[in-house]
């Protein structure tokens, strides 16, 4: 890629004369070290055309393949996206959205008729998302706990200050504490196939696998010894904004608590205000089967969080994923883009070559 | 300062100074006793103690702005609640500060270390004062642990010699007198009866100058004795062949002269230095601008209750309730403070660290090693290295300088009269070595007597005290044999003087006090020392009056052949002026030497007048020079002597590879006009082909400005041809006081201006002059003896040949070298170096940071304006300490464009880095906007990924905004040190070794920090992050992309520049490829294609041999 050569001359011819004056008359001499003389041997690449062209047609043939790989891969990803937010008077949960109240036992349901007309062939990845929720506020980003998560028990009851002004209600503290954990989404959505005769076929949800192996596995931590999670958690009340204390989450033991699942893919805190959560996977059940088969589906919603205030949507996106995760184009075509301009510029900086190269008198050039 | 101040002393009268007066201790105890030196050195000589260390050394690091800063930024964190934790800011602030007073530290210790010498000794104290007014025994070889005046030796006249070679590195042995009164005590029973009181100036840090007088009640009566620099002994120097003195003292501690001497430090600032100043005020303005903006984007925002305060992030009770005013300016602050890396905090620490440690190659140089005298280049200041870079003017000395300063006598002339020496006899001019033996005319013995007594050269002789055994014991007593005998001179032209002297055969043989003893072919003469009117450079003569052996008074002067002539009324005027300009033609030195003989009125006279200005407290000097001018007049002229000076080894090829590289060389010397042209023309300073104008011996304002203006005129008409400038010092002082414009304009067109006849503060004045006009250039001043000093201080670098004449330029200097070739590969090779390095990692800093914070500052725009950080604060807090440090201060030591020999070779090099071109406007502007560039790149190519909000991991799960921010935060500690790595042109193992190890380390220290939950933290933010970042082969797509968007439009850009406007250096940098056989043999591609060339060839042409064999 470079002109290069390793330069260690000079070592020779200069063999060192120091020392032979022995102890008792220190000449002040400076040794003759390649250190001390600056004469490493060292590697003196030169940037000219005649050495960067290589690397130009390198990266020019090896990026526009990769990205059309990439690209490929990506468009082959099926993405289904339905806005359940209810702004439109037409829209089911139009309703729902308007009638919120945090206080309301009866949830609010409604249901979202959509039609897929292309198959899904292997597992299927369902995402809640939400827009212009700021996840990234740094007041609400740092308002958390973690030690308490960890289910260190005498942290449990003593809440970061942090938590602020979600670390206790009423004088006790809250498990969990904090911000995110309080706005916790709480929106239940189920998937139903419906049969060319008419019934619902409830769809099986898997609500395992969606947080990261180490989040649940060593972050999330039940508070210690007690099997009991009701008995664990005495002495502290539920977020403000929940319905259920914490270990009423779910009925599998291995999922309550602060290791729900739901919970932890919660207080992962998103980068940017328009984001996606993963809700569900949707297994694939036997062989030929396709996951989710061409028709009608229906989204059936138990609307409890509200985003109207602060102008939010929410979307619920069915997406297939392959290796490098799901759809995105941009790698693809910012790998073909950057690969093609490196190849115009190779056959550019050819063309400078041979017109100044001889000019500037180099030794790579000329041939 | 306290240098400015020594100059200042030494060259204006002495301000109204108040003098100290010292009782010779009256208190007794019973027995002497030894006492330790501590109460004596008192540890304010040196900067720091044990002690003092933190607290002073904290201080003075505060003093700092940057560090300042820093300090002020961390201090809002603690008080404020900020982004970011103290830490962040606070650990890298520790590191610097640490790193900092470890040198600093370093450095005081061995300067106590250098004195550890004077100080470790006990002192034998025989009767104490109060510390100043002690006497102190002082035995031979040991040296003085104050400033004493001498009151007796164990010597009869009350004399003793010492060598000051710690002080100034002078080596020779120097007589020190003591008071006639106190002399005689010469035992402590003695000294017990001594009441005496030293009168004295203040203390201060000219080792040359000493005024007071000492009283000593002797039998009731008050006698009152001068005291000068010959009665004192510094602090620091060492008794010799002598076996004890007393002395009582007067300076010491931090007030000794030596102590005040080593407080001094040079407080030049480099060109780069005073950039870096301005780039960081730039910054300053960015940080400023940043936080404003976005503290009022901030309150656009929260203007409205949603994004203020949605349900799901509500605030507490105590900030509801806060002012509003504190709320907005802990706002700014807080963005203050998460910007604040903007200000690359490690910058001046590494700085700091690549001039301490690159100053090293400067005396590790063996080409600047000068075998003969065992000397290797000293740096005394690292804070310049880069400022060789940079010179573009070079006033140098001429004599030890450009010359070896080693004299030999030549020719002289007598009462009109020309003479040669050959083989140890006078010839006349004009005849042959027949001369008859034995008789000398009278005119030339008294010269030659002259010569050999008007001087101040001592004898040493060869261990006089421990003598071999077996040899003969009277050998030192009947024969004051040739052999044995060594002069030793402050001046090497009045050794050569002596020396020639006595192989014509009058011969110097003792000085004792005030008797000296020359033996005049074989007969010795005894003359008794009445007076020395010492030489000082403005006088430019010296004169001693002697008592002749049959009585009558006689002075002998000696000097320029301008301070003589015009006070000499007999003798042979005109001829001998003839033969001063011929010898001067020839390159010789010259001395003009004349007597008067006095009449014992006159001589009373003269005497009084002498003693009452030695005596003065007041005014001494100028009491002095005016007794002096009074005798010095009505002399009869003897003749005049001729001393050659040799040039220096390769003088001429150094100046001319100077003017290749762009610098002007102005030589500025003493001598006069006729000597130093034909020195700088035989220099090649002047040659041949130059048109040489002339400014000499003006005498008014008016005609020194029309001389000017001709010259003017002229050098207008034929600008062809080059021009060279000779000035003298009265009529450069003319040209200086009203003219300067007009002389500064000549100068410019001048490719070589000579000065002669200049007095010190007139060198520096000239150095001045350039140094402030209107382009600011860069000086650099060379010179070997105590009368350069002053323009050495004052010029941008100070450079000191270690000569013949003292170190006082040395000790004085920033870098001292043995000979004035080394000049070349100083400036061209070192300076070159130099330059680029700190060039680079200045720019580099400044790039690096931006790149750093300027994704932090675009995250605001996505999370409200909410001060949260994008990168984890142990991120922060280690990208400038940890991950991006070692592979520029690496490079910042080894990296070279081009090869040494290459740069030696070709001095045009030079100017491609002249002018500060590495740190211009433009540079700076390109590195920074660089560094914005790469840093959107970083930011959006990862919001573009991200932003997409799809999940980049097989298994479908999400990435928070950590994982964001280390996503970045990899990319970009990967380009900044790729960019770097593009930078580099030399790459030795360590360069690898550091940058690939850099971002090795990077991925270990994440795997390490992300794979724990620390224990005490209450978040465990980046628990696994990066780990998962790195199991996603997007973000490994992504990673790459970006890197290489950030790199190749650099690259290109590099590469264009190359071919379509190459500089010189990346000329040579081809050329050096080319030419250097073993450089294209080890390039794998090249290889490649010439071995398939070839065999390709071979194959051929071995089939056609082949066929051509059958």
């Amino acid at each position: 890629m470079m002109a290069s050569g390793y330069n260690a001359k000079d070592e020779d011819g200069h063999i060192a004369v120091a020392g032979l004056g022995g102890g008792a008359l220190r000449s002040r001499k400076p040794e003759n070290t390649a250190f001390k003389q600056q004469r490493l041997p060292a590697w003196q690449p030169v940037l000219t055309a005649g050495s960067v062209l290589p690397a130009f047609f390198i990266i020019g043939l090896v990026f526009i393949p990769i990205g059309i790989g990439l690209y490929v891969t990506s468009s082959n990803i099926r993405e289904f996206e339905i806005d359940y937010t209810g702004v439109d008077v037409s829209s089911p949960c139009f309703n729902c959205s308007q009638n919120f109240n945090w206080n309301s036992t009866k949830p609010c349901t409604c249901s979202i008729p959509f039609y897929l007309d292309q198959s899904y062939e292997s597992n299927v990845f369902m995402y809640y998302g939400l827009s212009n929720f700021y996840q990234n506020h740094r007041r609400y980003v740092k308002s958390r706990d973690d030690s308490q998560l960890n289910g260190d028990p005498t942290e449990l009851t003593k809440p970061s200050k942090e938590c602020e002004p979600y670390a206790f209600h009423e004088h006790k503290p809250i498990a969990p504490c904090g911000a995110i954990a309080n706005s916790m989404f709480n929106d239940s959505l189920e998937l139903f196939y419906i049969d060319p005769n008419g019934t619902k076929v409830p769809v099986p949800l898997s609500s395992t696998g969606i947080a990261w192996w180490t989040d649940k596995h060593v972050k999330f931590r039940n508070p210690g010894g007690n099997p009991n999670l009701t008995a664990a958690f005495q002495g502290t009340v539920k977020p403000v904004n929940w319905r259920r204390p914490v270990y009423e989450l779910d009925s599998d033991p291995e999922n309550n608590g602060f290791i729900n699942e739901d919970f932890i893919v919660w207080m992962r805190t998103a980068a940017l205000p328009t984001f996606r959560k993963l809700y569900r996977v949707i297994q694939k059940r036997n062989g030929l089967m396709p996951t989710l088969p061409r028709g009608n589906y229906s989204l059936d919603v138990h609307y409890n969080y509200p985003v109207r205030s602060f102008e939010g949507r929410k979307r619920v996106i069915l997406s297939s994923i392959s290796w490098m995760g799901g759809k995105n184009p941009f790698l693809g075509i910012a790998y073909v883009s950057v690969g093609s301009v490196c190849f115009f510029l190779g056959v550019v900086l050819l063309f400078i070559h041979h017109k100044y190269g001889n000019r500037s008198s180099s030794a790579d050039m000329s041939h | 300062m306290c240098v400015l101040h020594l100059m200042l002393q030494g060259f204006d009268p002495p301000h109204q100074s108040e003098t100290r007066t010292i009782y010779v201790a009256n208190r007794f105890p019973l027995h002497g006793h030894y006492i330790p030196t501590v109460t004596f050195s008192n540890g304010d000589v040196f900067q720091y103690t044990i002690w003092n260390f933190v607290p002073k050394n904290l201080f003075e690091q505060f003093r700092r702005i940057a560090n300042f800063y820093f300090l002020i930024i961390f201090l809002v964190q603690l008080m404020i609640d900020t982004p970011t934790s103290p830490v962040t800011s606070g650990l890298p602030l520790f590191f610097v500060i640490t790193v900092t007073s470890i040198k600093q530290g370093y450095e005081d210790w061995l300067r106590h270390k250098a004195d550890n010498e004077v100080n470790g000794a006990p002192v034998y104290v025989v009767r104490s004062g109060s510390l100043v007014g002690d006497i102190v025994r002082v035995a031979k070889d040991e040296t003085f642990p104050v400033d004493l005046v001498l009151l007796s030796s164990d010597r009869p006249d009350g004399t003793c010699h010492i060598t000051t070679a710690s002080l100034d590195g002078e080596t020779n042995l120097k007589t020190h007198y003591s008071v006639a009164e106190t002399s005689v005590c010469q035992s402590v029973s003695q000294l017990e009866s001594l009441q005496a009181v030293v009168e004295c100036q203040q203390p201060e840090a000219d080792l040359y100058r000493f005024v007071g007088r000492m009283t000593v009640t002797l039998l009731g009566e008050e006698i009152v004795r001068p005291l000068g620099p010959e009665n004192l002994l510094l602090r620091g120097a060492r008794l010799k062949n002598t076996k004890e003195i007393f002395g009582v003292a007067v300076y010491t501690g931090m007030e000794s002269k030596m102590a005040l001497n080593y407080k001094c430090k040079s407080q030049k600032r480099s060109a780069v230095e005073k950039s870096m100043n301005s780039f960081l005020i730039i910054y300053l303005c960015i940080l400023l601008f940043e936080a404003i903006l976005s503290t009022i984007l901030k309150y656009a925002w929260q203007s409205e209750e949603k994004w203020n305060e949605p349900f799901y992030n509500q605030k507490t009770e105590q900030e509801r309730n806060s002012s509003p005013i504190l709320k907005f300016i802990s706002d700014f602050l807080a963005f203050l403070v998460l910007y604040n890396f903007i200000i690359p905090i490690s910058l001046y620490v590494t700085v700091e660290m690549q001039k301490f440690l690159g100053s090293f190659f400067i005396g590790w140089d063996l080409d600047l090693y000068h075998e003969e005298s065992d000397q290797k280049a000293q740096v005394n200041t690292s804070d310049l290295n880069e400022e060789l870079g940079q010179v573009e003017y070079v006033f140098t000395d001429k004599t030890g300088t450009l010359t070896e300063n080693e004299m030999h006598f030549r020719e002289c002339s007598i009462n009109g009269t020309k003479y040669r020496e050959v083989n140890g006899k006078l010839v006349p001019e004009g005849l042959t070595d027949d001369s008859p033996d034995g008789s000398t005319p009278h005119m030339e013995l008294l010269f030659l007597k002259a010569v050999a007594l008007c001087h101040t050269v001592q004898i040493s002789y060869d261990q006089p005290d421990c003598m071999v055994p077996g040899s003969d014991p009277f050998s030192h007593v009947n024969g004051f044999s040739a052999n044995h005998m060594e002069y030793y001179a402050s001046s090497p032209d009045e050794k050569a003087l002596v020396e020639a002297a006595k192989r014509i055969g009058i011969t110097f043989i003792s000085s004792n006090g005030d008797t000296v003893e020359i033996k005049t072919f074989g007969k010795t003469e005894k003359f008794k020392l009445l007076h020395v009117l010492e030489f000082d450079p403005n006088r430019r003569r010296m004169s001693v009056i002697l008592q002749t052996p049959s009585g009558g008074q006689i002075m002998f002067t000696k000097g320029a052949e301008s301070a003589i002539l015009p006070f000499a009324t007999s003798g042979e005027m005109e001829k001998t002026r003839l033969h001063v300009d011929e010898f001067a033609l020839k390159g010789l030195r010259t001395l003009v030497v004349a007597c008067r003989h006095f009449s014992p009125e006159q001589y009373t006279e003269v005497d009084r007048r002498l003693n009452a200005a030695r005596t003065a407290l007041q005014q001494r000097e100028e009491k002095l020079q005016e007794a002096f001018n009074f005798i010095e007049r009505d002399l009869q002229l003897l003749g005049a002597t001729g001393v050659e000076d040799k040039l220096q080894d390769k003088v001429q090829e150094t100046i001319e590879a100077l003017r290749l590289a762009g610098i002007k060389v102005w030589v500025l010397t003493g001598d006069k006009h006729e000597t130093a042209v034909s020195v700088s023309l035989s220099c090649g300073h002047f040659h041949r082909t130059m048109n040489i104008l002339e400014l000499l011996q003006q005498r008014s304002d008016n005609e020194c400005a029309e001389q000017l203006r001709r010259l003017a005129r002229r050098i207008k008409e034929d600008h062809v041809i080059q021009h060279g400038l000779v000035v003298d010092g009265a009529s450069l002082s003319l040209a200086l006081r009203e003219h300067e414009k007009l002389f500064m304009e000549v100068c410019k067109n001048c490719s070589a201006v000579l000065c002669c006849r200049m007095a010190p503060l007139q060198k520096a004045k000239v150095v001045r002059l350039i140094k402030t006009s209107p382009e600011k250039p860069i000086t650099l001043a060379v010179g070997d003896g105590a009368n350069d000093v002053s323009m050495i201080q004052e010029a941008h670098v100070g450079i000191g040949i270690m000569g013949k004449e003292g170190r006082q330029a040395v000790r004085n200097s920033d870098y001292a070298i043995a000979r004035f070739k080394f000049l070349a590969k100083l400036l061209l090779v070192h300076g070159h170096f130099y330059y680029i390095r700190i060039a680079t990692l200045v720019q580099y800093f400044f790039y690096k940071n931006v790149c750093f914070i300027t994704p932090q500052f675009l995250y605001q725009f996505f999370c409200l304006f909410s001060q949260q950080t994008l990168y984890d604060s142990v991120y922060l807090t280690l990208y400038n300490i940890c991950f991006t440090s070692l592979p520029i201060l690496v490079y910042s030591l080894f990296e070279q464009l081009v090869h040494p020999h290459v740069l030696q070779s070709k001095p045009a090099l030079y100017r491609d880095i002249s002018r500060n071109s590495m740190l211009s406007f433009r540079t700076f502007l390109y590195w920074t906007l660089l560094g914005f560039c790469h840093a959107f790149v970083f930011f959006f190519g990862s919001y573009i990924l991200m932003g997409e909000d799809t999940t980049l991991m097989g298994n479908g799960q999400m990435f928070g905004n950590w994982t964001f921010g280390t996503l970045v935060f990899t990319v970009m500690v990967i380009t900044v040190t790729l960019k770097l790595a593009l930078e580099t042109h030399f790459w030795t193992w360590m360069n690898h070794f550091v940058t690939w190890g850099s971002i090795a380390f990077y991925f270990i220290f994440s795997l390490f920090y992300g794979g724990i939950i620390w224990p005490f933290l209450h978040t465990q933010d980046m628990y696994f992050v990066f780990v998962q970042l790195l199991s996603s082969g997007s973000a490994w797509f992504a990673i790459i992309i970006i890197i290489i968007t950030c790199l190749f439009p650099d690259v290109i850009k590099k590469v264009f520049y190359r071919h379509l406007q190459p500089t010189n250096t990346q000329k040579s940098q081809v050329q050096l490829t080319n030419t250097h056989p073993y450089v294209n043999q080890s390039c794998p591609q090249a290889v490649c294609k010439e071995c398939f060339w070839l065999f390709f060839c071979q194959l051929v042409e071995g089939k056609d041999y082949f066929l051509s064999i059958f």
